[in-house]
């Protein structure tokens, strides 16, 4: 493998029912990044059927070309054609880096295609920038040390590590990155990027499986993803009734209502609403975590934000050592009583 | 039918996760489980052997007292356990890991294969699909059911906001989600059976078509630069008011302070 024939960032543009996924966009933002010191392009590559007209918004967001693969096989996610489609552009094109989301997804596709290209794959980092590998160089070994590698950093041990992780001898260095933790650009209005048509076929073997129906979840529910003050409950608020209470809060505070993962498991939230690390990775300028004992993987998802004000009634419970503001107390006699002193200050302002 | 079960023994992060002093993890004070998403992956060929008649194989990857999560899966039904173990496999990252249990599993037969979705540990959910590829099976990932019908296998997939129901072909390789099912206890005859069940240990030699340029810490693409236990955030103020009006009073306070919620 000649490392050095492989140039460009590369950002899987994920969409689904011909509308681009948020993540696609987060990527461009970062891909921009990664390529100022590589001094190169980035490039989204868009994978699906009838989905040419999404390309200007991937212009807007960043991309300097979208390499568009459009097939009938591609209506739907599935493995074997989508994992074809990416692992054909990569061959073809030979990307430095290729970033893919995170996403159920993206979790699929990534490790299906590095298997496929022979390369490494790091699973959802929450950090990506560009340095030396090794990050020291070895005594005696100077010239052994590589430039202008990929360091992509993750959690791991569910959340209680971190390590930074390089692909230092194959290419492309690949990456699945959570959905919110990297930042959009502001997109440009009106901005082209170069369009690419490329089909490598599409012949159903073994590995074509059928889908015999799609089952979409209603749901009208905000994404809390982009919320800027949650109110988040866990098992502590008690009962699926109780959440009224902190409804009332966020509508006082223009929030939105989050939860645990305990409160999906008994059914009192749907899981769209669920923060953590078989959740959503959230970072409001609030968050209130009422009731919410603190698990490890609920704090994976939520220790980003601006500013953490923990009620519970457990003074022991683990969240109070992220919490910026812990009160110990009763969330059923507290949160009323927030809700309408918060509701007279806004009112007298 | 012949069913394989890829599980692996992790330590038990969920909950019972321990600190050193200094704010480290203490590993060593942790559970070693066998890892949940694993778990019900093996419930799930549980009930297919149940419902259909199968043979259901445990192949783990791992140190030798990896075969513990082996004798456990036997006692809860599985019928074989088989222990990859060699120090030439260790270190491995997600591909080399992929390789050497697809090395493995080109020495048996099967219908299909069942992974969890992804380790506690290292939770990367990418061994599974890595293995079918290696494999050239399809793989099925994110599965929250499971059934048999004829030679196919049909499977709710789940995705972010639906789910598909797919059909593929046997052999093909499924990945499990913890919520499929609820794992059932070993039962006392299947701990007999797990006591007396002699495990099948294979090494480096008993892998099939796998290069050694592909295998453990020499044959992983991807190189840890930096590892490091996590530094938190400290924790902020903690209060403990005498009324939940002082209560108000005082968030209330922060948030004017602060500028937050509008106020």
């Amino acid at each position: 493998m000649n490392l050095a024939e492989y140039k460009g960032v590369f950002v899987f543009a994920q969409q689904v029912d011909n509308e681009i996924s948020g993540i696609a966009l987060e990527l461009l933002g970062k891909a921009k990044e990664l390529a100022q010191p590589l001094d190169t392009q980035v490039t989204a590559v868009l994978i699906g059927s009838d989905v040419k007209n999404l390309t200007s918004t991937l212009a807007e967001y960043g991309a300097d070309r979208v390499i568009v693969v459009d097939d009938p096989e591609l209506k739907e996610y599935r493995t074997e054609p989508y994992a074809h489609a990416l692992a054909s552009v990569i061959n073809e094109y030979k990307p430095d880096i290729v970033l893919v989301g995170a996403t159920a997804i993206g979790r699929d596709l990534g490790p299906t295609v590095s298997a496929r290209v022979a390369t490494g794959l790091t699973a959802d980092c929450t950090v990506l920038e560009i340095g030396d590998f090794p990050l020291q160089p070895v005594p005696g070994k100077e010239d052994e040390q590589k430039h202008n590698q990929l360091l992509m950093t993750r959690p791991a041990f569910g959340g209680n590590t971190i390590a930074t992780i390089a692909c230092p001898n194959t290419r492309p260095q690949m990456a699945t990155v959570r959905p919110g933790v990297m930042q959009k650009i502001d997109p440009v209005k009106g901005a082209t990027a170069e369009i690419v048509e490329f089909n490598p076929g599409f012949t159903p073997n073994n590995k074509y499986v059928t889908i015999k129906e799609v089952v979409k979840a209603v749901s009208d529910v905000e994404d809390i993803m982009d919320a800027k003050i949650l109110v988040s409950g866990g098992r502590g608020v008690g009962s699926a009734e109780n959440f009224k209470l902190l409804e009332d809060l966020a509508a006082v505070v223009g929030g939105t209502v989050s939860c645990s993962r305990a409160v999906v498991d008994s059914g009192w939230k749907p899981k769209d609403l669920q923060v953590g690390q078989t959740g959503k990775t959230v970072r409001p300028n609030v968050y209130f975590a009422i009731g919410i004992s603190g698990a490890i993987q609920h704090v994976a998802g939520m220790e980003e934000s601006d500013v953490i004000i923990a009620i519970n009634k457990d003074e022991d419970a683990p969240i109070f050592d992220v919490a910026d503001y812990g009160i110990v107390g009763d969330l059923n006699k507290i949160v009323p009583q927030l809700t309408a002193a918060i509701k007279e200050a806004l009112a007298n302002k | 039918m012949k069913i394989i079960v890829c599980i692996k023994q992790v330590p038990d992060t969920k909950g019972g996760v321990k600190f050193n002093a200094d704010g480290t993890l203490d590993r060593g004070a942790m559970l070693a489980i066998m890892n949940p998403d694993d778990k019900a992956g093996l419930e799930a060929a549980l009930r297919l052997k149940d419902q259909y008649g199968a043979e259901v194989t445990v192949l783990t990857m791992g140190l030798p007292k990896a075969a513990d999560v082996l004798r456990e899966a036997i006692a809860m039904g599985a019928d074989k356990g088989i222990l990859v173990t060699d120090r030439v496999l260790g270190g491995a990252d997600t591909w080399a890991t992929s390789t050497t249990i697809a090395g493995a599993i080109r020495n048996l037969e099967y219908d299909l294969i069942i992974t969890g979705r992804q380790a506690i540990d290292g939770d990367t959910a990418q061994v599974g699909p890595q293995i079918a590829e290696h494999l050239n099976v399809p793989v099925i990932s994110y599965a929250q059911d499971i059934k048999v019908e004829g030679d196919k296998v049909v499977v709710q997939r789940q995705y972010d906001d639906r789910y598909h129901i797919l059909e593929a072909k046997m052999p093909c390789l499924v990945t499990a989600l913890a919520e499929l099912n609820e794992p059932r206890y070993m039962t006392p005859g299947g701990i007999f059976d797990a006591c007396a069940a002699e495990i099948t240990t294979w090494g480096r030699a008993d892998l099939k078509d796998v290069e050694d340029s592909n295998l453990g810490l020499a044959g992983s693409p991807t190189k840890i630069a930096k590892a490091s236990d996590k530094v938190r955030k400290g924790a902020g103020e903690k209060v403990t008011p005498d009324s939940p009006e002082d209560a108000v009073a005082y968030i209330v306070g922060k948030m004017k302070e602060k500028h937050l919620g509008g106020l």
